[in-house]
């Protein structure tokens, strides 16, 4: 289970105001709301990336900054991300990237890395893909490699930000609905953020939503969607006229 | 609050003082935890076979057209000297002087700056602003340990087997330039480079100055890549940043070991 109580930061002006939220174990969750409302934040906060200024993060009931180094790095193999931008590494091939969390934190073999990295680019549509470079592949291309590297090592724990920032109608529900057939299988706890209200609600078990550093609703996908919250109407059924 | 016009000078330089500060600061915070992660041989390893490939087999090519041309321009900027004075004898001296203890270590010093440090800045700060960094740090692996340490032993190392090289080649092209332009024989020019004027301690001097330029570069490479911000307009402005801070910081410590060893 992931819990934040409290959490506040602020850069040159706050980004988030006192969020407390739950996702239960085995969850899909989806994080929506406006843009500059704090949700990559919040994500980075939940992997340990960014320190909140206040409150706590729990993270199966341990507290990820209060952790010891070890602690963290023990923390850290039991999660997957996916950026917004895919954070590929330009200097190494397909293969490598996604292998890199195979090799640095679980020490395995390189046959059983091979083959870990050809089943997870069959998953991703991208069979023979190992030893292209990221720098010439189609941001499609990148964000599949960029959902093959986050779950490669099968973490109970994945964030996923804006998992189909930039693609076409199609990819874009390849991808949703290849994430959450992975949820699915594995039974992991996945945090999701995504502007892609009308895929990302058709795979989400719970959403909330986020404006101006606040966590205004919090709830089931059905509850979302039927919400007489008006900002929550608004955004999520993308009305124009409103006080968003 | 506006600053008044009469103090306007001062809080010009006391804000150029806090900018320099700033940057020498962050340099020395950076070499700090570069030397925590070397006592500890905590570094990665194929990241640094990578790079001494990348920055030092690569820049061979400019280090020897540099080196051949350096040595060639000094016997050139000499000729007139050597021949009013018939100071033949003295040319692999006066080339030997300069090249070992200044112009080669300096010359080769600017080249991997501008070829090795920029280079280095731009990939760090395209790491940074797309998240390479960040997804380092998500897998546990320390971006210090993995990027930063391999890469200021490969501008270091690159720089000192450079310099050794550039001096040889610069030799070689002054040799040859003395002897095309001055009819100075190549021996002639070698007795010379060997008479006993010159001695090991001219060449550990401008070895000792490689050692120390190679470290200004790849902390200011590292510092203002690692630092960047803004996006694609913030890499260029660290490219930039590195390329000013290396070279005043290279003229700078020039003086400083040149009056120190001297």
């Amino acid at each position: 289970m992931i819990a934040l109580e409290g959490v506040t930061k602020s850069f040159d002006r706050p980004v988030l105001r006192g969020v407390n939220l739950i996702v239960p174990e085995g969850c899909l969750y989806g994080l929506i709301g406006p843009g500059a409302s704090g949700k990559s934040v919040l994500l980075k906060i939940l992997v340990g990336l960014i320190r909140p200024e206040a409150g706590r993060v729990l993270i199966g009931g341990r507290d990820i900054f209060q952790m010891s180094d070890l602690e963290l790095q023990e923390f850290r193999k039991r999660i997957g991300m996916l950026f917004q931008n895919n954070a590929l590494f330009d200097f190494m091939t397909v293969a490598d990237n996604i292998a890199f969390p195979l090799r640095r934190l679980f020490n395995l073999p390189d046959q059983e890395v091979q083959e870990r990295v050809a089943e997870r680019l069959a998953v991703v549509s991208l069979p023979g893909f190992e030893e292209r470079m990221p720098s010439g592949l189609s941001g499609g291309q990148k964000k599949r490699v960029g959902v093959a590297r986050a779950t490669v090592a099968k973490a109970p724990i994945v964030f996923y930000d804006e998992p189909a920032a930039g693609l076409d109608p199609v990819t874009s529900q390849k991808i949703f609905d290849l994430l959450r057939a992975e949820q699915r299988a594995s039974g992991a706890t996945v945090v999701m953020v995504s502007s892609d209200l009308d895929r990302l609600l058709t795979v989400t078990d719970r959403v909330g939503m986020m404006y101006r550093g606040s966590l205004i609703f919090d709830g089931t996908t059905q509850e979302a969607k039927q919400s007489k919250n008006p900002y929550v109407h608004q955004f999520v059924h993308g009305i124009p006229e409103g006080p968003l | 609050m506006s600053t008044p016009r009469a103090l306007q000078p001062f809080a010009t330089i006391g804000g150029a003082f806090l900018a320099t500060s700033e940057v020498v600061g962050g340099m020395g915070v950076m070499f700090g935890r570069i030397v925590s992660r070397l006592v500890r041989l905590s570094f990665d390893r194929s990241e640094l076979l990578r790079n001494l490939y990348k920055m030092g087999v690569k820049s061979l090519p400019i280090v020897v057209v540099t080196a051949l041309f350096t040595g060639g321009i000094m016997v050139i900027q000499a000729a007139p000297l050597v021949e009013r004075y018939g100071a033949h004898g003295l040319l692999g001296w006066g080339a030997g002087f300069g090249t070992l203890r200044e112009i080669g270590p300096l010359l080769t010093a600017l080249m991997i700056s501008g070829r090795v440090g920029a280079n280095n800045t731009a990939e760090l700060g395209t790491m940074v602003v797309t998240e390479q960094i960040d997804a380092l740090r998500a897998l546990a692996i320390d971006p210090i340990g993995f990027l930063i340490v391999p890469r200021f032993i490969g501008i270091v190392t690159t720089l000192f087997l450079s310099t050794v090289f550039a001096d040889a080649l610069a030799l070689f092209g002054a040799a040859y330039a003395g002897r095309g332009i001055l009819g100075v024989e190549p021996m002639v020019f070698f007795n010379g480079l060997t008479s006993g004027l010159l001695g090991l301690g001219d060449v550990f001097h401008g070895l000792i100055k490689s050692v120390v330029f190679g470290m200004v570069i790849a902390l200011a490479s590292c510092q203002f890549g690692i630092a960047t911000s803004g996006g694609a307009p913030g890499v260029g402005r660290a490219v930039n940043s590195t390329v000013v801070v290396s070279a005043a910081g290279i003229f700078v410590l020039d003086y400083i070991v040149s009056f120190a060893i001297g």
